[in-house]
């Protein structure tokens, strides 16, 4: 019988090693896997290099685990908040590297990896500090940058409620990156509110199947 | 002696200017005002980057939902018949000239439509940059919602940006305090200006030349 699920968070993540990429799934705190993270903190995993849509909100998650100095790099789009005071100070300190790129590049990069594509050429960023250096092409007159796909070893989502075979369902904005994370990883684990009995989840309606979720576990009460 | 527009009426004259059954994303800040000057009869589709078609105002006190939220983080409610979707379906959305309409506002727009609106280029600034780019070549018109001048009275319309770029060539309209400008292959075309103002009057504050409006 096949059984994704975990009993602890802790065993979830307890083969995430030193130097991993991670993504982490949510978009401020909607999404955002905070048990999962939690654990990770706990884990002790370094030099971690993490892809998220942000670099962290207050003091929590994943502002947490930058605090704790686990992040040698991230990708993401939007680090400069009002509350990202974790990353600011590390960031200006040279103690964390910044990959930055546009949020669909980022969502597209992420979803390529999982849908095995080598990279694809988007009109987003062209002419722009961002593009600089990159590869350009023009495609039935409009110009294009080429951009590369994201893999990760990891992939920590935060679902609403999945089954023992790994599907999923998500809530309201919280699905985010969840869905195309969970392709683009080599190893996706889940945090769900319910863990359901298989059949219950309505296959008409499961956002992402089971065969891109590696572990499912219950998130912290 | 000339007025100068609101930003309440510049949000009014922006949603005159949006369609039934358009689907359109307004930006974070002044964009976000389009909203409350849209008819309630009218149906228009608003979109969040981070998921969500039909979204409806913010929820009353100690409704909110923390897994329902725009793209400013703020909660927001569902209108019946909206739809919550993933962040490559959603920046399809943009890239693949689905939407008709988005709303920025901007540092700088040039002459030619490049926009200038994620980055100051200060040395000491943390660069952000969101889904700006993405907007920016993705709807099928560009708003631009800004004051005309900044604080210190530079023009903000320019022949050239000097802050680093957003997208190239990609605002189609300009609604600032002072005048609605159209962006046109021959240059910009000025639409309406603020009451009293002159063409000579708006000319002598916009850094890019003024073409007069249209007969």
């Amino acid at each position: 019988m096949i059984d994704k699920t975990c009993e602890t968070l802790e065993r979830a993540v307890a083969d995430i090693h030193d130097g991993a990429t991670v993504m982490i799934g949510g978009f401020g705190n909607a999404g955002m896997p905070s048990s999962l993270i939690d654990a990770l903190i706990a884990h002790g995993a370094r030099e971690l290099t993490i892809v998220n849509n942000n670099a962290g909100n207050g003091d929590t998650g994943l502002a947490a685990l930058i605090k704790a100095k686990r992040v040698k790099k991230i990708v993401c789009s939007f680090p400069r908040q009002s509350d990202s005071w974790h990353f600011d100070a590390l960031y200006r300190a040279g103690e964390i590297e910044l990959e930055l790129t546009p949020q669909g590049n980022l969502a597209e990069r992420i979803r390529a990896a999982g849908a095995g594509i080598g990279g694809f050429f988007t009109p987003t960023g062209y002419g722009t500090l961002l593009a600089e250096g990159k590869e350009t092409r023009v495609i039935d007159g409009r110009n294009y940058v080429f951009e590369t796909p994201i893999h990760a070893d990891f992939a920590l989502i935060k679902a609403l409620r999945g089954d023992r075979w790994g599907n999923l369902v998500y809530r309201k904005t919280a699905r985010n990156f969840g869905p195309i994370m969970a392709m683009a990883a080599k190893t996706t684990i889940a945090q769900v509110a319910d863990i359901v009995p298989l059949g219950e989840l309505d296959p008409e309606a499961i956002v992402t199947p089971g065969i891109f979720v590696q572990r499912v576990v219950k998130e912290a009460a | 002696m000339s007025t100068r527009f609101t930003r309440d009426q510049m949000a009014a004259r922006v949603a005159q200017d949006i369609p039934e059954g358009a689907y359109v994303n307004l930006g974070i800040g002044l964009p976000t005002k389009v909203a409350n000057y849209l008819p309630p009869e009218r149906e228009v589709f608003l979109h969040s980057e981070n998921g969500l078609l039909g979204m409806g105002p913010a929820p009353a006190p100690g409704e909110e939902d923390e897994d329902l939220i725009n793209a400013g983080k703020q909660p927001v409610t569902l209108l019946e018949g909206g739809a919550y979707f993933h962040h490559a379906d959603s920046f399809a959305m943009m890239r693949g000239g689905h939407l008709d309409i988005c709303v920025l506002g901007a540092f700088q727009v040039s002459q030619q439509g490049d926009l200038a609106n994620w980055h100051t280029g200060a040395p000491d600034a943390i660069p952000a940059v969101g889904g700006a780019m993405d907007l920016a070549i993705g709807a099928k018109q560009v708003f631009v919602m800004m004051e005309h001048q900044t604080k210190t009275g530079e023009s903000k319309v320019v022949e050239r940006c000097t802050y680093p770029l957003t997208g190239l060539g990609c605002v189609s309209r300009i609604y600032t305090d002072l005048a609605v400008l159209d962006v046109t292959p021959a240059g910009l075309r000025v639409r309406e200006m603020a009451p009293g103002l002159t063409l000579a009057d708006l000319q002598a504050v916009t850094a890019a030349p003024l073409l007069p409006p249209a007969e």
